[in-house]
This record gives structure tokens, sequence and C-alpha cells, in this order.
């Protein structure tokens, strides 16, 4: 029997997260992601885990690299104004190939912006998380039972690929309450014959990012990147909804998305066929869908609380095969339900 | 025949990557024997910093991390926290230690995080060429202070060893010199202490180490070792800031 819960997104994803076999939590406070790291630190003495209250969000993702580095699943959580300073971590973690998990929260920016949900941070997810070639998995839970089944595919893609997953929240999912089953189970990690360890009986093991040859790091950046031409091959995720005869197209994710999703069905009940492709996965960004789908639709439309973030990978996606509108709110205002419409009407008037 | 002395295995043959005449080198051994003596090194971590001692990771033959410029206390906490059994160790410059990592080694040592520092004085930036580093003495000429430094405009030189032994979490808090043979023992009995104090779960342990940098202080080797004793053992006098182990 799995048990059913009344809960907190923020809440959700922790619990999934200790579900994972998670023992290691190291966090600093920010609105709207709060709750997150107040849940672990209840839970986790209980598991007996780690939870740590870092000075500053760089510590607390440079103590996610350390814990990542011995091999344990580790993860922090924090919003946008925190993601940004966690960058410099982050292309640590990559530069080492370590698996680590990181939960975004997203708010209203930029610079202090405001505690209202936000989905401004695709680009510093998807396309320039930090100093570097690099690239994280970037999840985009569209509920409250998605944060906790994307917190369990986090760090099981995270160990798998040994890259850090994101998942790329907002302030409504993680605020909002609904109820969850845990329905998933841990998935066991890999051997890890790299990490840093105690009572060794081996030769010395290095974590690090430096490559002083040039051809040494070139030769590392190709090797890490046929790696993830393979996450972009295998692990590439969306849902459709009425998506197999709509000519247009709806690409939203999180809160976006469900917004989009009442629109969507009043659309036809107008006799419009609209339909929804929900990236579940933002990098990989699911390409071949958004292709797929512009063989039959009129157009797309982005709908996104940024001032057109995601729109550039559909455009990029649907190669010009079909136009592509942005229905955008913005700085913590979401958008109605009845804008959507509006824009789904006059896409479908084109 | 009987061999009198050998290298310690827990420095690995790689040729060091530092200047001639710099104590770095001094440095390295005296962990190093420290954890072989200590018979510790199957269980010993050690967190390289940015700065010249940044591939100290080839050095010592041990599980070593690089860390990025200054967090490497944060590293060394996540590495201490999942294995709380080990020993865990940070090897950092003033640059990396007190300007950029500052908020990371308070707050290690704040939390009284069982972690062993090993802190590299040399009064300037070496790797990037000589830059003012936070322990650059007043009146001392670097890349970025040509005409001296001058308090009024560049500030005042950390004092990281009295500024640590306030806090309750820092158990162990020593600053030693490498300038001499005598100095030398003492700075190696410091460095176990150090370790012990982490063997005993007592807290944060640092060791202050001043050093030289004949290259970027534009000096001999001996004429840099004179340097250090005549005026960086004036600014930083020698000495136990801290022993929760002992009566201090």
């Amino acid at each position: 029997m799995s048990e059913k819960v009344l809960m907190k997104g923020n809440e959700a994803v922790a619990e999934g997260a200790i579900r994972s076999g998670c023992r290691h939590f190291f966090g600093y406070p920010i609105t709207p992601q709060n709750e997150l790291a107040a849940y672990m630190s209840k839970r986790m003495p209980k598991e007996n885990g780690v939870f740590l209250q870092a000075e500053s969000e760089i510590a607390a993702i440079n103590m996610v690299l350390g814990a990542a580095a011995t091999g344990v699943r580790a993860m922090t959580s924090s919003s946008s104004p925190g993601i940004a300073l966690k960058s410099e971590g982050l292309s640590y973690l990559a530069g080492c190939d370590l698996p680590a998990v990181l939960v975004n929260v997203q708010r209203g920016g930029p610079g202090l912006g405001g505690i209202q949900p936000g989905q401004a941070d695709y680009f510093i997810a998807t396309q320039g998380s930090g100093h570097g070639d690099f690239r994280m998995i970037v999840l985009a839970p569209g509920g409250v039972q998605e944060m906790f089944d994307h917190a369990v595919l986090a760090f099981y893609l995270a160990d798998r690929y040994r890259m850090t997953v994101m998942i790329l929240s907002d302030g409504i999912l993680g605020q909002m309450m609904e109820p969850v089953t845990f329905g998933n189970t841990v998935s066991d990690a890999p051997e890890k014959p790299w990490a840093l360890g105690i009572n060794r009986k081996r030769e010395k093991n290095i974590v690090s990012s430096l490559f002083l040859d040039p051809y040494a790091l070139e030769a590392q950046n190709f090797r890490r990147f046929e790696r993830y031409a393979e996450v972009e091959a295998n692990e590439a995720r969306f849902e459709g909804f009425m998506l197999d005869d709509a000519e247009i197209v709806v690409v939203a994710y999180g809160a976006s998305a469900r917004v989009a999703r009442n629109s969507i069905a009043e659309a036809r009940s107008q006799g419009i066929k609209a339909g929804m492709l929900r990236p579940i996965t933002l990098w990989p960004f699911p390409k071949e869908a958004c292709l797929s789908a512009a063989k039959t639709a009129k157009a797309f439309i982005s709908v996104e609380m940024s001032m057109g973030q995601m729109v550039k990978d559909i455009e990029l996606a649907v190669r010009c095969g079909c136009p592509v509108l942005l229905c955008n709110r913005v700085g913590g205002v979401v958008p109605e339900p009845a804008q959507v419409l509006d824009c789904i009407r006059k896409a479908a008037d084109l | 025949m009987s061999i009198v002395f050998q290298k310690t295995p827990v420095l690995t043959d790689t040729h060091f990557s530092y200047c001639p005449g710099c104590t770095h080198g001094i440095i390295h051994r005296l962990v190093a024997e420290v954890i072989q003596e200590m018979d510790i090194a199957n269980s010993t971590i050690g967190v390289a910093p940015v700065g010249c001692a940044v591939l100290a990771y080839t050095f010592f033959n041990l599980d070593m991390i690089q860390s990025p410029h200054g967090r490497a206390p944060a590293v060394a906490t996540g590495i201490k926290r999942a294995l709380p059994d080990g020993f865990v160790f940070t090897y950092q410059g003033d640059g990396d230690l007190a300007a950029i990592g500052t908020a990371e080694t308070v707050h290690a040592a704040a939390r009284g995080e069982n972690i062993t520092v090993i802190f590299v004085n040399n009064a300037i930036y070496g790797m990037t060429g000589g830059q003012m580093a936070p322990t650059t003495l007043p009146g001392q000429v670097t890349q970025t202070t040509p005409y001296g430094r001058n308090p009024s405009s560049a500030g005042y030189p950390v004092m990281v060893s009295e500024m640590l032994s306030t806090l309750e979490g820092t158990a162990y808090c020593e600053r030693v010199s490498v300038d001499c043979v005598k100095n030398i023992r003492k700075a190696k009995e410091s460095i176990r202490k150090a370790f012990e104090t982490q063997k005993a779960k007592k807290g944060f342990s640092l060791v202050e180490i001043l050093s030289t940098c004949p290259t970027n202080w534009g000096l001999s080797p001996t004429e840099s070792l004179d340097w250090l004793r005549e005026n960086m053992m004036p600014q930083y006098p020698l000495g136990v800031f801290k022993d929760k182990g002992g009566e201090v």
C-alpha cells in the first residue's frame, strides 16, 4: 500500500529526495523555497541524515560538491537570486563530473525581483548555468506529485550520467498543496569507483576540474559532450494533452502548463483544435516531439512567465515550420486562462 | 646498509611546481609526515585550493579534491559530513582563505567543523604574479600596491589566527613559521596537534604558517627568510591562540 499525503510541493520534493536515499542536504534560506529546507531540518535527523544550514548559497553548493565527491546522494535548493550565486559550484560539479541535485523554486527577477512565482530562470537552467561548456539535466514538475516523482528521477539521472540535475519549479508549485502518493522506490546508486573514500586499499582518487594541458581539457570536454548527447538521445520527456490532432500547439511547463490546460479545454469546447506539449525535461528539450507536432500545427504558442526564453527553444525545434507566438506574464504575475485562450483564438485566426 | 632517511610515502614522486626557495615544499612534507606518523593516510582526504598549491592533489599520495577559489572549507565540510570517521584537511593560501574565502573559513570555524586547515601566509598572491593579499604588510610593495600598501586606501592586514581564536567552534589555532630548523620542528608539532584535535573530534583546527615567496617578493631564498623574520613576525606574532585540548 502506498501512502497518500496532502503536502506542499516544497515538502514533496524534499520527501522524494529522502526516499531516494539522499541523506545530505545543504541549504540557505530564501523565499519561496523555505518549506523545503525546513522539512529537511525536521526529517534528516530522524533518518540519521545531514541537514546543514550553510552561511551562503555559495557555501551550500560547495558542501554539495564535497559530499557528492564522496559518492553520497547530496542536494541543495534555492530560488532565483540564490541560483545565480551557485553558478560557480555548478560549473565545478560539471567539471568534476559529479552527480548532484538542485531545486530552483523560481521567483520573479531580475535583481532581487520579487517573491511571487516566475519562470525567468529558463536560460540560466538550460543554457548558461555557469562558466565554461556544460549542461545540467533540467526537470520541470507540473504539480506536487511530480515534485515528489522528479526528486526520485533526479537522483537516478544524476547518478546515471554523473551530472547535476536541476528541478526547475516555481513559487506556485512550491507553495501549493496537493495529495501525493509516495509510490516510487529508491533507485540503486551505481558503483562509484571514482569517489573519495576512507579505509582505502586502492590507489588514490582525485576529483578535479583542472586540466592545464589544453589538449587534455579539450578531450575532457569532448568526452563530456558525448555523454550529453546520450542524455539528449535518451532522456527527453514530455506530456501531450489533446496533442494528436492539435492545430494550435501550446508549449508550457510548470505553473504555466496548469493554466494553459484549462484554456485548451475551453478552446476545444469552442471548436478550436488546441493541444499542449508539456516539456517534462527542459534540457534535453523535447525537440523531436515539437518537430513532429509542427507537421500538423498551424501555430505554436509558448506560455511562460518570462520575457520569452523557452520560446527560443521552440523556434529552434520547429525549424521555421510554423509561427511561434509568445503568451507571457512576468514579475511574479501569473497568466490567466482568459489571456491564454485569447492567444489561442488569435493563433487560430492566423 | 641501513636506511637513515626516507621520503614519506604520503608524498608522491611528482616534481613540486613551486619556485626555488619557496617554503611550500617544506610545509607539504611536514603535513605528509604527520599523516604518515599518525598512520591515518588511508583515511585522510585533502582539499586543494586555488593558488600556488592548486596542484597539491598531485603531490599528496591521498584522495584529494580540487576546490573552487576560497571554498575549500565548505568542500571539506561536505566531505567530513559524509565521512565523519575520515580525516579532512584543506591546504590554502592567504588570498584563498582570507579574501575570497573569508566567509567559508569563518563559518567552518564557527560551526566547529571537525576539519584541519593548513593556512600558508606569505603576504602575497603568488600564483597570479604577486598582487596584494589581505595579509600584505602596510607599506609592502606588490604588483597592485606599487607605492606600498597604503592602509588609508588598501586597508590593514587580516589577522586570521587572532580573529578565528575568538570563535567558540575553533578548538585549536596556532601561528608558526618555517624560516629555520627550530621553527620547522615547532610547525610540525603544531600540524600534529591540529590533526590530533580532529582525531579527538574537538572541532575546528587551523595552523597558520608564515611562509616565503622569493619570486614575488623579489628576493633570494635566504633574503626571503630574513625578510620574513624582520617584517612578517612583528606583524604576525607566533604562538598558540587557542587550544581546547591544552591549558590555553
